[in-house]
């Protein structure tokens, strides 16, 4: 039953002519050596870093919106944990004695006198505070723009939807995260707010008091709702955030980054400079202008002057309580949905006038987001991989699209603000919310149009410059006094641009039945298709084709000579060669 | 001048040539604009009712009626001038004392004006003269508002209760329906704020001695001059409006800045 070999050496010589096995260094010591080598022995990084390293990435200041985004983030994180050690998430009663005198000796929350006591009493605590919050401004703010740059590139298509998503969901995060943050203070602006949250979800068909009563733990206000919102604040939605965010960089690095058409630059490579050295430095110098920005606001100008609004009391109210702006679409929806949208129904109140503004529109938008890329990719039926960004005028539906849907949520977001609007243009308030109820649904068919069509144009001018050249704006007399302007030819690097792009046709109805006249299962699908299909490309600019291109050399000649006299193409090209 | 021909096609040519513009245009208005008339009537003080009186019909009965008792334009219910029996001289010292009276044209409501008609004599003879018509609150001493003897704290917690809903919570104003408006409280004298919670002027209701006392009203005068004279913890205030110009800023100038920076790190090739 013995499964080894008994040794046939003694006892006495048992180590007799071992020699220690060779140890070689590592494969990573060998490349790297020293502490990184150390490193890598023990966690093998060497492999996944030195492909991060290694990744190249293309130059575009458009690509840096989303960076905005990851570093003010970053700054919410870091000032976030200051903000922690002093502020105490409690509705519990206090009277204040701090250094503000205007509210010595005022009952208010922990909450609240934990925040004036950050915004006084600690050293630096105001500017960490006003850091944190304008940082989340920008946030949010550099989420939008870096999903319009991401939506207007179209550099949502395959293979990235699924960034695309994550990306959605992250920016809905992001709102919902402001808006805890928002609430924390309890000052009278926040308390409002929370005021108005409750509102929204009693709204909810038939669940909704159940529900404030669950949130709240008992009626509002309650002491629950501070402890609790604090908790999604710092621990619960960041959690969530920094996750998905990190997916969503990680695909980044996984799927290469996008580029603009260029020479030399294709559906298969990346141009541009690697991480190491080139972008680390990039970035990380970027990181640093970001927050020396931010940091340069927050110390000139105030945000959310706690102290001013008051400890939270559920009677008053100021004028001018507005939530902070990406909440705004929001809250201008309520303004602009009129009142009689509240049903009674045997009892039971429905307040569609309410719901549909706060628990209708808000999810909503971040959905229609969320799916357009599988909305144009089932018009298109294209399957193939896109690495390369498209400029915003050869997608003219697309870029339409965008710009209307941009309107529809401007027009919500600035009717957040009437009455701001009322009193410093000195207009009336019901003047300006019916000016946006209508413009709700005028603007944003006007705005496709117009950009459709500007688009278009655009394609229109890149054909001609293709085609007939620029003009140089050199006008050559002739020796028998005849004029005729010089047109250039465009370098073949410029001229790539303009014609790199695919053409696109609507896609072709298929026969709705097959050849036995049987009717094929997936015609109306087809049809409504066809249809989609017609309304993003039937009046496609295509680019400029070789064969076009080689007939306008051809014909150029011949249609100068009906402008310019004969011989005109010689002088000119006499003259450009004289000139060089 | 090549100089400056080698330049016209420079990406910044049409900003600059934009601003010049802009510059050029506001100066010839600046230049040409006609001056504000100056109408200030320099009549002699006058105590008496008798005075008030002629001064009243000279300047304000063309509304109000010839003896005060208020006009309709005609059109409708309509009034050009309501009646000011038992406003009292208080309505007057804030109305006139606030350059709102005597109003320009009809207007959704008087704005407030630094340009006051009267002398403060003028004024009180004015005021005397109403308060002859029939009993009204009478212009407060100054020691009622003086904000040095007021809490404002206390005036805070009133502030925030009665007035913040329309003045906004720092006095900066808010809007009102159909173009009304509560207008901004700040350098407003404490007298004027006094006059405005005893008389309710336009749209704003009366704040009479049993709903917020004298002593409370001067601890509201004293919270508006202690955020008016403080100085700004934290920076520029936009405003005092709340997050809508907070908004504004991050979008225009915050959002402005960083893509500046991007730009130029994103033109530095590696």
């Amino acid at each position: 039953m013995s499964t080894t070999a008994p040794d046939p050496r003694p006892a006495d010589a048992l180590r007799e002519g071992d020699s220690a096995p060779a140890t070689p260094p590592s494969a990573g010591a060998r490349s790297i050596g020293g502490f990184a080598g150390w490193v890598d022995d023990r966690t093998g990084a060497a492999k996944p870093v030195g492909y991060l390293m290694k990744k190249v990435f293309p130059d575009h200041w458009s690509f840096m919106l989303g960076e905005i985004a990851m570093y003010s983030m970053i700054i919410c994180l870091v000032t976030g944990a200051f903000l922690t050690f002093w502020y105490v998430p409690s509705a519990g009663h206090t009277v204040y004695d701090g250094s503000y005198v205007p509210l010595r000796g005022v009952e208010m929350s922990e909450a609240y006198a934990s925040t004036l006591h950050i915004s006084f009493d600690i050293k630096g605590g105001l500017i960490i505070r006003q850091i944190h919050h304008w940082a989340a401004l920008m946030f949010t703010v550099a989420v939008v723009v870096h999903m319009f740059r991401v939506f207007f590139t179209g550099a949502f298509r395959k293979p990235r939807e699924l960034n695309w998503v994550i990306g959605s969901v992250l920016a809905l995060l992001a709102i919902i995260e402001g808006f805890a943050g928002y609430s924390l203070p309890d000052d009278l602006l926040s308390g409002t707010g929370i005021r108005a949250m409750a509102g929204f979800v009693q709204t909810a068909p038939v669940i909704g008091s159940y529900l404030v009563y669950g949130i709240f733990g008992g009626p509002f206000p309650g002491e629950m709702i501070i402890p609790r919102l604090y908790s999604a604040h710092v621990l619960l939605i960041p959690a969530v955030l920094v996750g998905l965010f990190t997916a969503h960089i990680g695909l980044v690095a996984l799927q290469k980054h996008t580029q603009f058409p260029g020479p030399g630059r294709t559906n298969d490579n990346v141009v541009g400079y690697p991480v190491m050295p080139v972008y680390a430095a990039k970035a990380g110098g970027f990181f640093f202008i970001v927050f020396g920005v931010i940091a340069l606001i927050s110390a000139l100008v105030q945000i959310n002057p706690i102290w001013g609004y008051g400890p939270y009391d559920p009677s008053p109210v100021t004028a001018g309580s507005q939530p902070d702006w990406y909440m705004g679409f929001a809250d201008g929806a309520l303004r602009l949905l009129p009142g009689w949208l509240e049903f009674t129904f045997f009892g039971f109140t429905l307040s569609l006038n309410i719901a549909l503004g706060a628990l209708v529109l808000l999810p909503l938008v971040y959905m229609v987001l969320g799916v357009y890329p599988f909305v144009e990719r089932f018009v298109t039926g294209d399957d193939r991989e896109h690495h390369l960004l498209d400029r915003p005028r050869n997608a003219p539906v697309r870029t339409g699209i965008g710009m209307a849907g941009i309107t529809a949520y401007t027009v919500f977001m600035f009717a957040a603000g009437n009455d701001i609007m009322a009193i410093k243009l000195g207009m009336s308030i019901n003047d300006i919310t019916w000016f946006f109820r209508i413009g709700l649904f005028v603007l944003p068919p006007i705005v496709f149009w117009v950009t459709k069509r500007t688009c278009l144009a655009l394609q229109r001018r890149d054909r001609d410059q293709v085609l007939h050249g620029r003009e140089s704006g050199t006008i050559i007399r002739t020796p028998d006094g005849r004029f005729f302007e010089r047109h250039d030819t465009e370098l073949p690097e410029d001229q790539w641009i303009l014609v790199q792009h695919e053409a696109v046709h609507p896609l072709e109805l298929e026969a709705e039945t097959d050849e036995h006249g049987v009717a094929r299962p997936a015609a109306r699908k087809d049809r409504f298709r066809a249809a989609l299909s017609r309304f993003y490309f039937a009046d496609a600019v295509n680019p400029v084709t070789p064969a076009e291109l080689a007939a306008a050399h051809h014909h150029g000649h011949e249609t100068e000579a009906i402008e310019a006299p004969a011989g005109a193409a010689e002088i000119e090209s006499a003259e450009t060669a004289g000139r060089h | 001048m090549n100089a400056l021909a080698a330049r016209r096609r420079h990406p910044a040519a049409i900003a600059v040539l934009l601003m010049i513009g802009l510059f050029l245009t506001g100066a010839a208005y600046a230049a040409v604009a006609p001056e504000p008339a100056d109408a200030t009537t320099q009549a002699l003080p006058a105590q008496s009712v008798e005075e008030g009186k002629a001064l009243f019909r000279a300047n304000c009965a063309s509304c109000h009626g010839l003896n005060a008792e208020g006009r309709a334009t005609g059109d409708g219910d309509e009034i050009a001038g309501p009646s000011l029996a038992g406003v009292g001289a208080a309505a007057v010292d804030f109305q006139v004392g606030t350059g709102r009276m005597p109003m320009t044209a009809p207007a959704v409501q008087a704005a407030r004006s630094e340009e006051v008609v009267f002398e403060q004599e003028q004024i009180d003879a004015l005021g005397a003269y109403i308060a002859s018509l029939a009993p009204g609150p009478s212009v407060p001493s100054e020691e009622a508002v003086d904000p040095t003897k007021g809490d404002p704290a206390k005036g805070g917690e009133l502030f925030r209760v009665n007035c913040a809903m329309c003045h906004n919570f720092a006095g900066s104003g808010g809007a009102l329906t159909r173009g009304k408006y509560a207008p901004a409280l700040r350098g407003v004298e404490g007298k004027h704020i006094y006059e405005a919670m005893q008389t309710g002027p336009q749209s704003m209701p009366v704040f009479n001695d049993d709903n917020i006392t004298p002593e409370d009203k001067r601890d509201v005068i004293a919270f508006l001059d202690t955020i008016s004279e403080q100085e700004n913890p934290g920076g520029m205030t936009l405003g005092s409006l709340g997050p809508v110009t907070e908004g504004m800023f991050a979008w225009v100038f915050g959002l402005g800045i960083l893509v500046g920076c991007a730009v130029w790190l994103g033109s530095k090739s590696a």
